[in-house]
């Protein structure tokens, strides 16, 4: 009997399409825009100024707070102007706008491919690499990396766990850096635990790659202390305190952080990205990204640097489809449809999805037929028929003593639901105003 | 017979031992209340929408009785005739508040504002302005998802199905602010009446520049500050791109509605002026 | 290019419908509908149709005339209703009665609460309990089965087991005589037995309790929480005396406990949505039917249980919650 975590959960179409399309390096585009808020937190503040010019890798807009990043530049080139742009998000966002010029990389990084195994930094010196990199988690969450790590006081981090899971549908992208950089991710883990001071490692990997899961237990030998631990295929198991329910069958208490329960979570390609940082002093500034949909004609994993335009990897992965409908920034489960292809990649685009228009548009809502399907298939043990009630009548303390602020967004609920209700459409409204509420009462 | 005799009296004797157990409760938690409160309801409309800024009507009757100064408190549903009934009872002073009224800042119809996109979601602006800036280019404008309509409790509001964008009934409008307190984007403003009901004001929230504004939609304010030099009461100030009329300074003279270049600034219940008739968003 | 669809995540749906759940629930009943004409032929048919056709009229015509909505008859729900309630009918009654039934179950049990998905009690239950205290004398008449295929008004009836037992028990006759007078236990699970239309057959019952659990349109707790108190409390009680308390698997298999539990009381609008609270409903709906049965003036309690606990799902809802992600742990470890 193969874990997974112990409540709820669905199980929507994989149609992992790009599985096994070699990850292609992207060409730089003549110009990028990059979003100084891409990550949780406090948006960050740009170093450079109209004219400037810049190279691959150097730093444009430094972090301004402790739960922030740094953003480097993904190309050479001048700066062209800082700008309101419409980003991701659907809104207006600053952005450096950087017009390309050749691809001249800063001397400081090491562009060789040779696998460094050798950790010579102190777990101290990695925290700090990692927060200098800009890391945040590549996930989606693009939550800084080194705060994770930086293990609070009076807290104690027993095991490290590795996010392979990529339980949204579609995207490949975390599976094909598995099977193309698996050394590399193996010497990441290592780092991570000396950071974290753990000598357990578990990467967790859903049964549906089984071809990943024989590549990394067979590089794992080599390494002590990381272990491989196959998951039942289970939406959302990717959610940070499902994988570890998965894997060590703790539960992370309500309103929490893992570290309570002990244990860190990292994606794999966050790992990936802290080995290139440590061993390589290569700042975050490129990620793999899966373009794929039913109608695409050739869906790919691609090396994409931050700031490039979605059109260009739709380009890149054939056009856009005559059929198509929405155009998705990650997964088909929580990521964001984008009002325009024009808007840049950041560090948490794991995925473009691309869909036909005829899935792509909701059913009609129905009544309520009080089936009781979404509090079965809610990972969080909610009941999201009344938190949606709450929410749309703005029942606001109802909805916080029903706990709306423990829903972690995955979206089964909707997902599920025979009437087609847009039940995480008014959760989140709801989440948005207790947390509001939730905060004045604090200050 | 026996039988219903003493169901009589044993049902009467029941009845009457409730009524003096009765009695004795309500006396003991009897709550003393001031009287005027409830004379003061009385004169109130009884819509309980919060226009006032207390929960319901009694809860403004009990503010009434107890304010010393009741000349900041006012209920806009009832106007001066209320409160000056209401100052009756209690005796105290009431200066009239000039009438108001909602006004919807966003002229951008189907026709000046074309869609970018397609909203699927949940039909509710609060939640659509969550999630993006909205079907077109400005995101600042209005969803036209109606959550402002289904606020209003005095069938003041509809939506205009060609436009796209909500319509105020200004006769029924009481300028209770529930349109405003709904609306996700702070499009509606409550402004001054006006005499005979004319008003001018700045129908467009964009903040953007004028070259973006105005590609979003043809009736954007540009921010380009004709509107400011052109008026000579210094009504007008422009911040971010986005001008603004204050109510209190302007003198309705109409100057600024001519210089607009792109029929940003509405002007309603006017009559018609020359042969050039601006094309105004009537709130009929 | 197209104009994009923008809306909130998720992106996709797993494709079940009301449509679908509602004409899995009618799938699942085809056994029963099956084993219903094969015991008592044209009756069942006349009052299966008469049933279905009323209630998806009355939900057709209120929905038009009084609501002024778009009639959403093809849902399924109305025939659903009407199915459910013909099965709840004996096979002789007569067609005025039907459509009395229907109008109360549609207009009343339904669509006066706002229709479909927000009634608080089964229509089907609603309809039948109504015809039961209006027209006692038809609704306890019961065609025996398989001796009147081809009539109908005009069928010779007989005790069903229940009525047997409780007049018998009254009487002062022992178990043990009595069930030498109704049908073997084999004879009662395959349904050559007296009764509703529907509710005899507990074997066709259960291959549509399978079908249903296989189509996961509705889960286990609500049948085997009723189910499983019954046999308990029976159990007990046959133990404590068997000349005066029927065994369990005479309870379970005669009346309306097989049709109540799984299909009855596992209606979606009326039964709890948690899984912990499910299985409260369904030990209520349990305890109430054997309190009725064993103590009460009724033979049969199912229906009158199963209304009892509608009432009470409100609370249930309200006081059982599923269990959340976490609070096991803050207690135990750490």
């Amino acid at each position: 009997m193969l874990k997974t975590f112990s409540l709820g959960g669905v199980h929507p179409e994989e149609n992992k399409f790009s599985a096994g399309k070699k990850i292609e390096v992207l060409p730089v585009p003549e110009q990028v825009s990059v979003p100084i808020a891409q990550h949780i937190g406090a948006p960050s503040e740009p170093v450079v100024k109209k004219g400037d010019e810049v190279m691959v890798g150097q730093l444009i807009a430094k972090s301004t707070g402790f739960v922030s990043a740094n953003i480097h530049s993904p190309v050479s080139g001048k700066v062209f102007k800082i700008d309101d742009v419409l980003d991701a998000s659907g809104y207006k966002r600053k952005a450096i706008i950087i017009k390309v010029e050749g691809d001249e990389w800063d001397e400081s990084i090491n562009r060789s491919d040779d696998l460094i195994t050798d950790i010579t930094l102190s777990p101290e010196e990695i925290i700090k690499r990692v927060g200098e990199a800009g890391i945040v988690g590549l996930g989606g969450a693009t939550f800084p990396a080194h705060v994770k790590l930086s293990v609070p006081p009076g807290k104690k981090c027993d095991i490290l766990i590795l996010n392979a899971v990529e339980c949204e549908p579609y995207l490949t992208a975390d599976h094909q850096l598995m099977m193309e950089k698996g050394e590399e991710i193996m010497v990441g883990t290592q780092i991570l635990m000396k950071a974290l001071n753990v000598d357990k490692a578990v990467i967790g990997i859903e049964n549906n790659k089984p071809d990943a899961i024989a590549h990394m237990s067979q590089l794992a030998t080599k390494y002590s202390g990381i272990t491989i631990e196959p998951l039942k295929v289970q939406y959302p198991q990717g959610g940070e305190k499902q994988l570890i329910d998965a894997c060590t069958k703790r539960q992370v208490p309500s309103g929490k952080l893992p570290i309570e329960v002990g244990a860190v979570v990292q994606n794999v390609g966050t790992t990936y990205a802290v080995y290139e940082a440590v061993q390589k002093n290569k700042p975050l500034f490129e990620r793999v990204v899966t373009v794929t949909g039913k109608s695409v004609s050739k869906p790919s994993n691609f090396m994409a640097r931050v700031g490039t335009p979605v059109s260009q990897l739709v380009d890149a992965a054939g056009g856009l489809p005559e059929d198509t409908g929405k155009v998705i920034g990650g997964g088909p489960m929580m990521g964001k449809a984008l009002s325009n292809i024009e808007v840049p990649i950041t560090k948490g685009s794991s995925g473009i999805l691309i869909m036909p228009e005829k899935i792509a548009t909701r059913k009609p809502v129905e009544n309520c037929i009080r089936c009781g399907k979404c509090v079965s298939v809610c990972p969080m043990g909610l009941s999201p028929y009344l938190l949606m009630t709450v929410s749309d009548k703005s029942v606001w303390d109802r909805a916080e003593e029903e706990k709306i602020m423990d829903c972690i967004e995955c979206g089964s609920c909707s997902f599920t639901c025979p009437a087609n209700r847009p039940l995480l459409d008014y959760i989140r409204l709801g989440k948005g105003k207790v947390g509001q509420i939730m905060r004045s009462r604090t200050k | 017979m026996n039988v219903v005799l003493i169901t009589i009296i044993s049902l009467g004797a029941l009845g009457s031992l409730s009524a003096i157990i009765l009695f004795f409760v309500a006396q003991k938690f009897k709550v003393f209340e001031d009287p005027r409160i409830d004379q003061v309801e009385e004169v109130l409309p009884a819509a309980n929408c919060g226009g006032c800024g207390f929960p319901g009507c009694r809860a403004f009757a009990e503010a009434l009785v107890k304010a010393d100064d009741i000349s900041d408190l006012n209920c806009p549903v009832g106007g001066a005739d209320t409160m000056s009934a209401a100052a009756g009872i209690l005796g105290k002073e009431v200066t009239a508040a000039a009438p108001m009224v909602a006004v919807l800042r966003c002229n951008g119809t189907c026709d000046n504002r074309p869609k970018t996109s397609n909203y699927d979601g949940a039909s509710s602006c609060t939640i659509a302005s969550t999630l993006y800036g909205g079907e077109t280019g400005c995101s600042f404008g209005c969803f036209g998802l109606g959550e402002c309509v289904d606020a209003c409790d005095f069938d003041a509001m509809y939506m205009d199905e060609k436009t796209g964008l909500p319509v105020i009934i200004e006769d029924n409008c009481v300028s209770c602010g529930a349109c405003v307190t709904a609306c996700p984007k702070d499009i509606i403003e409550l402004r001054k009446k006006g005499p005979k009901s004319r008003r001018i004001y700045v129908s467009c929230v964009n903040k953007d520049k004028g070259a973006p504004a105005k590609k979003a939609c043809s009736a954007a304010c540009i921010g380009c500050g004709k509107c400011v030099k052109t008026c000579p009461f210094d009504a007008i100030t422009l911040e971010n791109n986005l001008a603004y009329i204050d109510y209190e300074k302007c003198k309705l003279c109409r100057k600024c509605v001519d210089v607009c270049p792109t029929n940003a600034i509405t002007e309603l219940n006017f009559p018609p002026k020359k042969p050039k008739v601006e094309k105004a968003e009537t709130a009929e | 290019m197209n104009t994009l669809t923008v809306s909130p995540s998720p992106h996709v749906h797993s494709g079940d419908s009301v449509k679908k759940n509602m004409y899995g629930v009618i799938i699942a009943l085809l056994p029963a509908l099956a084993a219903s004409l094969y015991y008592f032929g044209l009756g069942a048919l006349i009052v299966s149709l008469a049933a279905v056709i009323s209630c998806v009229l009355f939900e057709w015509a209120i929905q038009k005339f009084l609501l002024k909505t778009n009639p959403a008859i093809m849902d399924g729900s109305a025939a659903l209703t009407g199915l459910l309630l013909a099965f709840n009918l004996p096979t002789n009654i007569p067609i005025w009665i039907i459509i009395i039934g229907s109008l109360v179950a549609i207009g009343i049990g339904k669509m006066s609460f706002g229709g479909l998905g927000n009634n608080i009690f089964n229509p089907a239950l609603v309809g039948r309990v109504f015809l039961l205290i209006s027209f006692p004398v038809q609704m306890t008449s019961w065609p025996e089965h398989g001796k009147n295929l081809t009539s109908y008004l005009d069928a010779t009836t007989g005790a069903t087991p229940l009525s047997i037992m409780k007049e018998g028990l009254a009487n002062g006759e022992s178990v043990s005589s009595l069930m030498d007078k109704i049908p073997s236990v084999s004879e009662l699970f395959f349904g050559y037995t007296g009764g509703s239309a529907g509710e005899v057959a507990a074997a066709a019952l259960l291959v549509g309790l399978i079908f249903m659990l296989l189509r996961k349109i509705i889960t286990w707790h609500i049948p085997v929480a009723v189910i499983g108190t019954i046999v308990i409390f029976t159990g007990l009680l046959h133990l404590s005396n068997p000349e005066v308390y029927a065994g369990p698997l005479f309870h379970v298999l005669t009346g309306g406990v097989m049709l109540g539990a799984i299909f009855m009381a596992t209606d979606y609008v009326s039964s709890p949505m948690s899984n912990k609270g499910m299985i409260v409903y369904g030990i209520g709906i349990g305890l109430i039917t054997v309190i009725i049965r064993v103590f009460g003036a009724y033979p049969e309690g199912v229906s009158f249980a199963i209304l009892i606990m509608n009432g009470f799902v409100p609370l249930i809802d309200k006081y059982i919650k599923p269990k959340r992600f976490g609070e096991v742990i803050k207690a135990g470890k750490k």
